[in-house]
């Protein structure tokens, strides 16, 4: 069994390039994070990170649990997290919808988790093996009374595996749950990627004696004792103290913990939030896109600008916290924005928050991914 | 509260049950059960749900305690017993917490066989919402969700719990002290999934809406129909009707 401190790097992949597909991506970027506790219930198209990770960890010595629901998955990786472990869970919108209850357990008692969303169609059952983009929003809001967690975005399997790291150590340092809002398209997608030489890897604090659930500061994060180390930890989803005594009526308690709940995230989001800019500096249209539908953008652009029009794209890295001073500043600069989403239109509002140039949202929630074609029809219209 | 089992109450806590809560009495017994065995509560964990019977350990035990979502509490308890089976990990919680909402999970943690010890404090019904029916409470008992009585079977959970493989299961009451102290104690030391359907009146709700008297009167008539199961094994339907059969109905092979 792997204690939670323990590292088992030698058994992590040689540092060369392979042949992944974002699902096996992600499976060996959890491990090379450091996962050691996997809680899963099969789902398509999600199903091949619980494999993979499954019998990679038959090698190291990590614990991976088939639960009866998402909903007991998600719960048996917070009591694993609070043994020590750094635990993943991936699900698909089905077990998402499920999850939502624990995950704002996870929030209000500072869990670190990584929960892995392989996006496909909905609502409902949807077309299970067909792409879609349509949870951005529940992610940010899914659970009742929300606060801010951490949310990412890959467009490679490069990617899926360096966000996997970057999930664990958000989450490990901030005490939040991390969702990694991955796709079918990538998800399936088999590409070359490449294992660094060196991975850095936040690991959660610890102080004996002090404060596991309360900081002087408003916007601090405590340090997070493990079970069976001594602390005699209240943990609870009811609101708490700094030491964890349930406060179910004192409003002073309810504003102090949801205070520095919000703002343990929002006023750290600067070293939180990562985006990409392409082809913007003398851009007249700006493509602000996410997942999948980057790809598709980029080739847009790449053909526009070889006939000279002055179109760019802002990569969204981080969904949540929302990039708002980028936004700000690109619509400051541009005459118009185009948003493309596999969805009937989720991101497009918080665009349209933050800028007050034309922003025009592209919406197409078919099944499939949107064209590059398409993505160069809709930016002509605008040009 | 003796002097001797008050160290393990986390210090300055209030208990917060109602008189003649089985609740109460359940936590002292629980406690005495760790006492006699010499456990070091350092090395426990408790992880309970929501309703009344989820405050026994939490914040009350000076131990890891895991106040949790409601229904969920034996996953919770999986996966910190899966990564560090070094936790000794008891589930206490209510039977509308364990096993209407988080029934599922019951069965599946029973079926698995995992190392966890779950008292159920099965006061057959919904206590801290208003005493409302639920999966254990008797067919034909009033409630405020079944004002002309239950109309529906109610859960024989040792008979569940049995069904798919736990290792120990039993049923005993708290006005049996003795012997439910024992069987927490067994329940403790067995290895696999052990499981106690502890019956625990709740005079405040079920006592008052079938009018069964004061806490004191409650207490009195549970531990007037509850028999042992040896003492049942010679009568008939028709005499066992309205009784609570206790006793252990796996036992390990012990």
């Amino acid at each position: 069994m792997a204690g939670a401190s323990e590292r088992k790097l030698e058994s992590a992949l040689a540092a060369i390039s392979y042949y992944f597909s974002g699902d096996e991506a992600i499976a060996e970027g959890a491990i090379a994070a450091g996962c050691r506790y996997y809680a899963g219930y099969p789902i398509t198209p999600a199903t091949e990170i619980f494999e993979t990770i499954t019998s990679r960890f038959r090698e190291i010595g990590a614990v991976s649990m088939q639960m009866e629901d998402e909903i007991a998955s998600i719960c048996s990786c917070i009591g694993a997290s609070w043994a020590g472990a750094k635990a993943m869970i991936a699900t698909s919108g089905p077990g998402f919808s499920l999850m939502q209850e624990a995950i704002g357990y996870a929030v209000i008692t500072e869990t670190p988790v990584v929960i892995v969303d392989v996006q496909r169609t909905g609502p409902s059952t949807g077309q299970a093996t067909r792409v879609g983009s349509g949870d951005i929003m529940q992610a940010r809001w899914g659970t009742h009374g929300a606060m801010p967690i951490i949310a990412l975005s890959a467009w490679s399997v490069q990617e899926l595996y360096d966000q996997t790291i970057d999930a664990f150590n958000f989450a490990e340092k901030y005490r939040v749950p991390v969702f990694l809002m991955a796709e079918e398209a990538t998800a399936h997608l088999r590409e070359r990627m490449n294992i660094p030489e060196e991975i850095k890897l936040f690991d959660r604090e610890k102080e004996a004696g002090v404060a596991p659930f309360g900081t002087e500061e408003s916007d601090g994060v405590p340090p997070m004792p493990a079970f069976g180390e001594g602390e005699k930890l209240l943990v609870t989803g009811s609101t708490h103290d700094a030491y964890g005594i349930r406060k179910t009526v004192d409003p002073l308690a309810q504003e102090k913990l949801v205070t520095r709940l919000h703002s343990k995230i929002m006023n750290n989001r600067e070293k939180i939030i990562e985006y990409e800019e392409h082809y913007l500096k003398d851009a007249d249209i700006a493509v602000i896109c996410y997942g999948f539908t980057a790809r598709s953008s980029l080739f847009a652009i790449e053909r526009l600008r070889e006939e000279g029009k002055k179109v760019g794209m802002l990569r969204l890295k981080t969904l949540w916290p929302f990039a708002d001073r980028a936004i700000s500043n690109i619509g400051s600069r541009v005459k118009r924005i185009l948003v493309p989403e596999m969805n009937m239109g989720q991101i497009v509002g918080e665009i349209v928050k933050y800028t007050s140039c034309e922003v025009v949202p592209y919406n197409q929630m078919n099944g499939e991914v949107i064209h590059p074609h398409t993505i160069i029809e809709q930016l002509r219209a605008l040009l | 509260m003796s002097m001797d089992l008050k160290q393990y109450l986390r210090p300055g806590v209030t208990l917060p049950f109602c008189p003649g809560c089985g609740d109460r009495i359940l936590l002292r017994l629980i406690l005495r059960a760790i006492d006699e065995l010499k456990i070091n509560i350092d090395d426990m964990l408790f992880v309970s749900g929501i309703g009344c019977a989820a405050w026994i350990p939490s914040p009350n035990f000076n131990a890891d305690t895991l106040h949790t979502l409601h229904g969920r509490a034996i996953a919770f308890a999986t996966g910190a017993k899966m990564f560090n089976p070094k936790l000794k990990t008891m589930v206490i919680s209510g039977d509308g917490d364990l096993a209407d909402i988080g029934g599922n999970h019951l069965i599946h943690a029973a079926r698995r066989n995992i190392d966890l010890t779950v008292l159920c404090a099965n006061n057959m019904n919904y206590g801290m919402t208003g005493g409302q029916v639920c999966s254990t409470t008797p067919k034909g008992v009033r409630t405020p969700t079944t004002p002309g009585g239950n109309p529906y079977h109610p859960f024989d959970l040792c008979k569940l719990v049995n069904a798919v493989g736990a290792t120990y299961v039993a049923r005993y009451s708290v006005t049996q002290p003795s012997a439910l102290v024992e069987s927490i104690k067994k329940a403790l030391q067995i290895e696999g999934f052990s499981f106690i359907d502890v019956i625990s009146p709740c005079p405040t709700q079920y006592g008052r809406q079938n009018r069964l008297g004061t806490p004191r009167e409650t207490l009195k008539f549970f531990e007037s129909i509850c028999i042992m199961r040896e003492d049942a094994k010679g009568l008939s339907g028709e005499e066992l009707e309205g009784k609570i059969v206790t006793g252990e109905f796996s036992n390990g092979g012990n």
